[in-house]
């Protein structure tokens, strides 16, 4: 190969790391959005696909757009749909912070664990991605319903006259959420304490600094970009979650996950289910967005 | 080289020297095992009020333990370690008055210059003001001002390293511990803070120990040295004391090149003694007592830049402190020369002359048969 060939396969090798990612992203990501946004975007029809195109030929030969603003007006003035948005933030947030509170310890435990204990301790953490999802919510229902494992234990320890109701509760779905995401919180975490050089604790203890001190001041400010990655995988699938709230969940309290599922497998509006689907994903990338430019901002600074 | 360095201070008083003096850090039988290692195997060691003390020792001597201990994070398995009069076990770390500047120096990634240095100060729970005061006091002293707001990364080595010292400082400790407080920046940056520190020393008149496996570094900055081997300490002098009078064959070898023969001695000879090496067939003369009595075994350490060295036809007559041999090989260091002589046992001597002259031809060359000769104050006995 001559040099003047060398230099241009080089620059095209440099090209394509450049823009492999971004033909992903646009491929995967935005192109399909695009066909959901347009979706949302028409009109509800019967038929094969179930929704009317948004362009199309009139009688007169005239090529018009039609766009259908409806799905997103009943959006944003149907309390049920605003309620269905809050109540996933708001257990999406619950469970985040509570994945947080019960992740965080485990990942301090496995980063300051000896060496060679460490890779069991994170293995034990991966491990229940070895059986399937389904099943292990499944098995919550063994456990938590009103002939339950549970309910059996604490009566037969006296420690419950009757039954509890334990299933198809918010608290069932707490549990299944924070049981599942868990390892998504534990893994971020874990990377970013192993991290932490343990020196800087040893300095903080030499320069007077209590032990609780140091991890205030110290490791949970070092730890952060851990909290930042756990907290985001753990509360943005947990938005738009169907399965364990409607497994273990209860009929009232609707989730956006739900609501989507019932616009589009049974009254088949496709329209209405993408303009949620739309609306959800702005909701949450808008704000990640904001905040990542933030952060870069003062990064630079 | 040795010697070049900040070690010229207006005579400094020598507490060490005085019975009276009462010591401001006290060790006594200070032990710590790792399993079935010894680190540290049983220290006494009095350290005094304004020295800036060297531990002195290769890896695995016990000197980073020895520090780790007097910050409290290791915890000797025996023995005592008074400062002040005050008992420093007692005290966890974060109590301790005794700061620590680190190999890594340690310093928070998160926080900004300023903000590192008024780290302990924050702890102390001093007053807002105050706590700005002294950290502007303290970045004066290190010549860090208008880099306060800098993070970490953003700053040279040199730079990192003067941040740590000063975020010790600030914190007026009765006894600061340097762990290897050069070993992270270049050699030409080395000797400038050497200088630098010393000054700091002198100014704040806080009490340093140092530890470092650098030889040049401890003799020229500290007031007293301690070699370490093997957990215990081999020799505590001052510099010129460990280097002139060495107290074992390791001290000499360890500090500086020295040349090590074994001998019997034949007879006290005036104030010294006269050693014989059957296997050299040489005399050696020092004007100092033997530590061993007639008869006994010794070795006899000898300095290369105390000895002479001529070519066999040039030199006087047959008398002790002389040894016959041949150039081998000639070492240009440019500020001396090294010759390395071989001797008709098959050993060797090393011989080092300072290059007072531009000559580029040197007078002695490889294979020249040369007698090295010495002064009997520079034949050092040893017992071990």
């Amino acid at each position: 190969m001559s040099a003047p060939a060398a230099v241009a396969s080089g620059r095209l090798v440099r090209l394509a790391v450049l823009v492999l990612p971004y033909a992903w992203l646009f491929l995967f990501f935005l192109l399909p959005f695009l066909i959901v946004a347009k979706i949302a975007l028409s009109e509800p029809a019967l038929g094969i696909p179930p929704y009317a195109p948004v362009l199309r030929w009139t009688e007169e030969k005239v090529l018009t757009l039609v766009l259908n603003l409806g799905n997103f007006a009943l959006l944003a003035e149907d309390r049920f749909y605003l309620e269905a948005y809050l109540r996933s933030l708001r257990v999406a947030a619950v469970s985040a912070l509570l994945c947080l509170l019960i992740g965080y310890p485990m990942a301090y435990a496995i980063a300051r664990a000896p060496e060679r204990r460490r890779h069991l301790l994170l293995v034990l953490v991966i491990l229940p991605f070895w059986t399937s999802f389904l099943l292990r919510v499944m098995a919550w229902i063994g456990i938590l319903q009103e002939q339950g494992v549970l309910n059996g234990l604490l009566l037969s320890l006296g420690l419950v006259r009757e039954p509890l109701r334990l299933l198809y509760t918010e608290g069932a779905v707490y549990l299944g959420i924070v049981y599942c995401y868990l390892p998504f919180m534990v893994l971020p975490l874990y990377a970013s304490l192993a991290k932490l050089d343990p020196v800087l604790l040893e300095a903080a203890a030499d320069l007077g600094a209590r032990p609780f001190r140091a991890f205030l001041t110290v490791t949970l400010p070092l730890s952060f970009p851990g909290i930042a990655a756990g907290v985001m995988l753990v509360f943005i699938p947990a938005v738009g979650e169907f399965v364990i709230p409607e497994l273990l969940g209860g009929p009232s309290a609707q989730l956006v996950g739900r609501v989507l599922w019932v616009e589009f497998f049974q009254n088949r509006d496709w329209p209405m289910a993408s303009a949620l689907a739309v609306a959800l994903l702005l909701l949450l990338v808008i704000p990640i967005a904001l905040f990542q430019h933030l952060a870069a901002q003062r990064a630079r600074r | 080289m040795v010697g070049a360095g900040p070690e010229a201070r207006p005579a400094a008083p020598e507490p060490w020297r005085d019975p009276d003096a009462e010591p401001y850090l006290r060790l006594r039988g200070v032990t710590r095992r790792f399993g079935e290692v010894t680190a540290v195997a049983g220290i006494d060691l009095d350290i005094y009020r304004g020295e800036l003390f060297a531990l002195l020792g290769g890896s695995g001597s016990g000197k980073t333990t020895l520090l780790r201990m007097l910050a409290g994070f290791e915890r000797p398995d025996s023995g005592t370690i008074t400062l002040d009069g005050e008992d420093l076990l007692a005290m966890p770390p974060y109590e301790r008055p005794v700061n620590m500047m680190f190999q890594s120096y340690a310093l928070f990634p998160h926080m900004t210059v300023a903000e590192n240095i008024a780290y302990g100060l924050r702890r102390e729970g001093l007053p807002r003001a105050e706590i700005a005061a002294r950290v502007a006091e303290a970045l004066e002293l290190v010549q860090l001002v208008g880099l306060e707001r800098r993070r970490p990364a953003a700053l040279s080595g040199g730079q990192r390293q003067r941040v740590a010292l000063a975020r010790c400082l600030v914190k007026r400790p009765k006894l600061l511990l340097l762990d290897e407080p050069l070993g992270a920046l270049d050699k030409s940056l080395r000797e400038a803070t050497q200088f630098e520190l010393v000054n700091i020393q002198e100014r704040t008149g806080t009490t340093f120990i140092m530890v470092t496996h650098d030889q040049e570094e401890a003799m020229t900055m500290a007031s007293r040295i301690a070699v370490m081997a093997e957990g215990r300490l081999a020799q505590v002098g001052t510099p010129a004391e460990v280097y002139e009078y060495p107290a074992s064959r390791f001290v000499a070898a360890f500090l500086g090149t020295a040349n090590i023969f074994e001998g019997i001695v034949r007879r006290a000879e005036g104030p010294g003694a006269l050693v014989e090496s059957t296997a050299l067939d040489a005399l050696f003369r020092s004007d100092a007592d033997s530590p061993k009595p007639v008869g006994g075994r010794v070795f006899v350490a000898v300095r290369p830049e105390k000895m002479r060295i001529e070519k066999v036809a040039e030199a006087g007559g047959n008398g002790p402190n002389r040894l016959d041999g041949t150039v081998r090989d000639i070492a240009y260091y440019g500020d001396f020369v090294m010759y390395v002589v071989a001797l008709p046992d098959g050993s060797v001597v090393r011989v080092s002359r300072p290059t007072e002259t531009r000559l580029t031809e040197l007078p002695i060359t490889w294979n020249d048969p040369v007698a090295v000769t010495w002064p009997d104050f520079a034949t050092v006995l040893l017992a071990q």
